[in-house]
């Protein structure tokens, strides 16, 4: 019998998470002099107030929901995928390649290519730590761990001795072609008659991340694939036995996992930036973990997580413009959502179990 | 290269590997008695920050060694309580505290000193001098002994030594003490332990406890003795490669110091060299940066030698079902 109804665990079990975290880092604005309602206030008026602040906050959420979905399906598996944020840099160098090398006609085709080319670049650079778990019986977190760094060595190669324009002194590519720009909010919005601002870096591939939600959802709980992902999560063991093949939906659960993380590259590389800079994806890799667990790796959940935290960031920033608060505030409040959705789970878990249970007794 | 060269190299390797060498013990404490730790970077970049803060303010370089110690046990303690009695993911834990130690050092360092997220330089006092070993400057002009001697084995800070005393300590406790016996038990078998009347909560308490200790002692020596103050993010990744060593050294301390004095020898060799020529073929500094993370992957994959853990290593130990 199940301890506590499903809405608790979906809906309160988080938002108490939550409001632990935010009570915390209230204390510790408290703690540097600050207000935390004035602090609150200037974050929503920020972030949320004006359409500039509504399409930085999209434009972070476009990341942060590639990154959060490549943790889900991996957690799906039983797997922790910690290497989003080197598979992100190589989609970056695929993305570059696609928009440098070939003359496009259009951004929709080099859209089109340049995602399949992230994906396929992220994938690649999962599917090593996933090949070594499932075939030699490296701990997949520490080949993750350790790929992130060896990702940032070869990006740092290939933009210092490949891709640098020879006249340019900092390790960026060229910038892509202008007839490949992909359309911002502005662009798409103002023929509907919405005046939306023209300066905020959030465009198409914010479309894209939602279908990326969406196809998720159909892929974990609508197709046979799914079904063996999350079998084999509940139970190695198991999922053996109904015929799965373990080293199969290893790797391919990581390959999915890596070309989503890599598909982020499509907004802040191609999207953002036109170019393709060393850091660029700027941690949103691990605040993946964040959202993933936040999100409690459903799709949904990690498009409305992935807000959130778009809304962070965007609003951190505004922080640190304003205030004397730095913008490392986000990442406090970030570990803090880590810990309490993450590693203290029980925390909250196990005393609200037990609430639901002595409310059932008194009810029989 | 040089007779002299080599010896700077080999200097520069001793310096950089001390960290590397106190984390990494740190590291092994913890996971022979089952407790994955991936935040040995956060804890010594908060030791890092307290331990200058501390001995700048006071102008004490020891009472800032305690303070870093302190702030890494915290942390310590944050992750024994997440891991050990809320029984909840030892890598989630890790990542948080990576984070949490990430933010909070740049925001109390903004708050304290108004630098833009770093502490003030540290003065002579606030630093952990050179030792230098008898008769160091007298036979300075010895060949081949004299250099070795009075450069690389004399001059050092007193947490060089011991870091590298550490290592013998180390064996010690682990295969000649009781303690030692009972906490490598927890790590392959808390069961076992549980039912011979020891408590599997309380050694595994005392594993992160003295993780906490190491890798304060790795962060104040970052802070305070390799350089002089604390600034943003400035244990660049040591962490992880320390938990690199560590499984390069398939969890056992000679190996570990085997393999953290190769990790220092790589970074001093970029450091120093940055692009090597070797004839006609060209070594580029990024391949010396991630030699370790390469080698890892190599050892872990079981191509030279195979690492296997713990075999409790990152499961929560439930007593009764």
């Amino acid at each position: 019998m199940e301890k506590m109804p499903k809405w608790a665990d979906v809906v309160l079990i988080p938002l108490i998470s939550l409001l632990l975290a935010a009570g915390l880092s209230a204390l510790v604005i408290l703690a540097i002099g600050e207000d935390p309602t004035a602090a609150v206030k200037l974050m929503v008026d920020g972030a949320l107030g004006s359409s500039y602040g509504w399409g930085y906050t999209l434009y972070y959420a476009t990341n942060f929901m590639f990154t959060g979905l490549a943790v889900a399906v991996a957690a799906h598996a039983g797997l922790f995928n910690i290497g989003g944020e080197g598979q992100a840099m190589l989609g970056g160098l695929g993305v570059a390649l696609i928009c440098l090398f070939i003359p496009w006609p259009h951004w929709t085709l080099a859209l089109l290519f340049a995602t399949l080319g992230a994906g396929l670049f992220g994938a690649a650079w999962a599917a090593i730590p996933a090949y070594l778990q499932a075939k030699r019986g490296s701990h997949i977190v520490i080949t993750t761990i350790m790929f992130n760094f060896i990702a940032a060595a070869v990006l740092n190669y290939v933009l210092v001795n490949v891709l640098k324009p020879p006249s340019s002194m900092d390790p960026a590519s060229a910038r892509f072609s202008d007839t490949i720009h992909l359309p911002t909010l502005h662009e798409l919005l103002t023929p509907l008659g919405i005046a939306f601002s023209k300066s905020a870096p959030a465009n198409v591939s914010l479309l894209v991340a939602i279908a990326a939600c969406l196809a998720v959802w159909l892929l974990i709980w609508r197709t046979p694939l799914g079904f063996e992902i999350r079998a084999f999560g509940k139970s190695e063991a198991g999922a053996r036995y109904a015929g799965i093949s373990p080293v199969k939906i290893t790797i391919i659960t990581m390959m999915i996992s890596g070309a989503l993380a890599g598909m982020m590259a499509i907004n802040n590389v191609m999207g953002e930036a036109e170019r393709l800079v060393l850091n660029a994806t700027e941690g949103a890799g691990f605040i993946g973990i964040a959202v993933a667990l936040m999100g409690r790796n459903h799709p949904f959940g990690v498009f409305l997580a992935a807000i959130l935290f778009g809304f962070l960031y965007q609003g951190g920033a505004e922080l640190a413009l304003w205030t004397n608060i730095p913008r490392e505030l986000i990442v406090v409040i970030q570990a803090l959502v880590i810990l309490f959705t993450g590693a203290l789970d029980n925390m909250v878990r196990i005393p609200l179990e037990r609430i639901f249970l002595a409310l059932r007794k008194e009810s029989n | 290269m040089d007779f002299i060269t080599l010896i700077q190299v080999l200097d520069s390797t001793v310096r950089l590997a001390t960290p590397l060498l106190l984390a990494c013990l740190a590291g092994l404490y913890s996971e022979r008695a089952g407790i994955f730790d991936i935040g040995l970077e956060g804890k010594m970049l908060m030791a890092a920050f307290f331990s200058a803060a501390v001995a700048s303010v006071t102008g004490n370089v020891w009472l800032g060694l305690l303070a870093g110690i302190a702030a890494s046990m915290l942390l310590s303690g944050l992750h024994g309580l997440a891991s050990i009695t809320f029984r909840g993911n030892q890598l989630i834990s890790g990542v948080a505290i990576n984070f949490l130690a990430a933010g909070l050092t740049v925001l109390i360092a903004q708050d304290w000193f108004k630098q833009g997220g770093r502490t003030p330089s540290l003065l002579t006092e606030g630093r952990f001098g050179p030792l230098t070993f008898p008769f160091a400057d007298s036979v300075r002009d010895v060949p081949m002994f004299g250099p070795i001697y009075s450069e690389l084995l004399s001059g050092h800070s007193i947490l060089v030594y011991l870091a590298f005393l550490a290592v013998p300590a180390t064996w010690w406790i682990l295969y000649r003490t009781r303690f030692g016996l009972r906490l490598r038990a927890v790590g392959e078998n808390p069961a076992a332990v549980d039912t011979a009347g020891v408590s599997v909560i309380g050694l595994r308490f005392a594993a992160v406890a003295i993780c906490g200790l190491l890798c304060g002692i790795a962060g104040a020596y970052l802070a305070t003795a390799l350089q002089a103050g604390f600034v943003k993010d400035m244990t660049a990744g040591r962490g992880f490669i320390a938990l690199a060593a560590l499984i390069f050294a398939k969890w056992r301390p000679w190996q570990a110091m085997g393999a953290c004095l190769l990790f220092g020898l790589l970074q001093a060799v970029a450091l120093r060299f940055q692009n090597i020529e070797l004839g006609s073929v060209t070594i580029p500094v990024q391949v010396m940066d991630a030699l370790p993370y390469i080698l890892t992957v190599v050892i872990l994959a079981g191509f030279v030698g195979k690492a296997i853990p713990p075999r409790s290593g990152g499961e929560p130990y439930v007593k009764e079902r």
